[in-house]
């Protein structure tokens, strides 16, 4: 499993890509913004995306639209990871196609449920 | 300074300097006359100096009555400004937490860490009698107790161990959430200075040409991490659990 971790602060990079090694997922690869991320996704055959929103550059949301557009990623697998939480945001992301989302600050108990509940959610569709 | 304003009136000027000449050539004329001459011609340069000032008076007071009827600067002083000091109090809360929450581990993980070494450094010591052949099979049984104890001791404070880093890992999220913060409240006081900018070229009298622009795009818009209560409208989840159930009612 090949994840990758996109976000602008690498405070935040470095505390997801930790958890994650914690949940057993050793393969991640890290991005500042969707500018950064999105050509790494679409040479590197990564199997699950963690974003950020608020970012310099593309923001989390314009990278989710540009995944779901390209014919190659548009069944990747996200999980947004931010601190925005106005009602109108998360509609428009869980519009956009977004598969999970976690507002910060968040624990470690919740990336791994939504994580869990992402897989699972696959492994059944 | 237009220059319409600001001409002098020649027709008049040359007038009364015409006549002011003619007084001076003739001898009968009085001092008195003469003096009256010469304050009318001042009144003339007087008159149009006035109007300048008051040209610039106006100019000033409109300049001054836009700037104080501009609402942002009023949001500036009666929201922005309070909002932002709430914010930074939330960054100390913060970033105070995270110390402690790190202390706590240190303090809670350094007697356990200590005790390990503790124990190990006593087994090992009892392990280099054993090998010089210097135990007696009473405590060689107490030794095979205390080794087997010390494993599963030693396994459940790594336990405990492992958990504080986890703990410290989490800990360190205020780094990110600060940072939102901060940037949020650099760039009010950015728009703050353009603001007392404009108010010194006020000050000094000289047209504004140029607003300080207040771009907003989509990124500027996002409201970043929620400070605890600001924003509690309905439209502001007030954690996972809220985030959870809206997109359960999304079909998630």
């Amino acid at each position: 499993m090949k994840i990758l971790i996109v976000d602008d602060f690498s405070t935040m990079r470095r505390i997801i890509k930790n958890l994650l090694r914690d949940l057993g997922f050793n393969n991640t690869e890290e991005a500042d913004d969707g500018n950064t991320g999105l050509p790494k996704l679409q040479t590197g055959n990564f199997d699950f995306l963690v974003t950020d929103w608020n970012m310099p550059g593309m923001t989390g949301i314009d990278l989710l639209r540009a995944v779901r557009a390209d014919e190659k990623l548009k069944t990747l697998p996200v999980l947004m990871v931010t601190a925005e939480a106005k009602k109108e945001q998360i509609v428009l992301a869980a519009q956009e196609g977004v598969n999970g989302y976690i507002v910060k600050p968040f624990t470690a108990q919740t990336l791994k449920e939504k994580i869990d509940k992402i897989f699972e959610r696959i492994e059944n569709a | 300074m237009s220059s319409d304003s600001n001409q002098l009136d020649k027709s008049a000027l040359l007038e009364k300097a015409k006549c002011l000449v003619e007084m001076l050539e003739s001898e009968q004329t009085e001092d008195a006359a003469i003096e009256a001459n010469i304050d009318e011609i001042m009144n003339i340069r007087e008159s149009s100096l006035f109007q300048e000032l008051g040209k610039m008076t106006r100019e000033i007071h409109d300049s001054i009555m836009n700037f104080r009827m501009d609402s942002r600067v009023a949001d500036l002083a009666h929201s922005d400004i309070p909002d932002a000091k709430d914010r930074l109090e939330y960054v100390i809360e913060m970033t105070e937490k995270s110390a402690n929450t790190v202390l706590a581990v240190v303090e809670k993980g350094t007697p356990v860490a200590e005790k390990l070494s503790g124990q190990a450094q006593q087994l090992s010591e009892q392990w280099g009698r054993f090998r010089r052949r210097e135990l007696s099979a009473d405590e060689l049984r107490s030794m095979g107790q205390e080794v087997e104890n010390f494993f599963s001791e030693s396994e459940t404070m790594m336990t405990e161990l492992l958990a504080g880093f986890t703990e410290v890992l989490m800990a360190q999220d205020f780094q990110d959430l600060t940072g939102q913060i901060i940037r949020k409240v650099i760039k009010l006081v950015d728009e703050i200075e353009n603001n007392l900018v404009e108010l010194v070229r006020i000050q000094g009298g000289h047209k504004i040409t140029d607003k300080a622009d207040v771009k907003k795009d989509e990124r500027e818009a996002l409201d970043g991490p929620q400070v605890p209560g600001k924003e509690s409208s309905d439209e502001v989840m007030q954690g996972q659990d809220d985030v959870d159930d809206l997109l359960a009612s999304l079909g998630f």
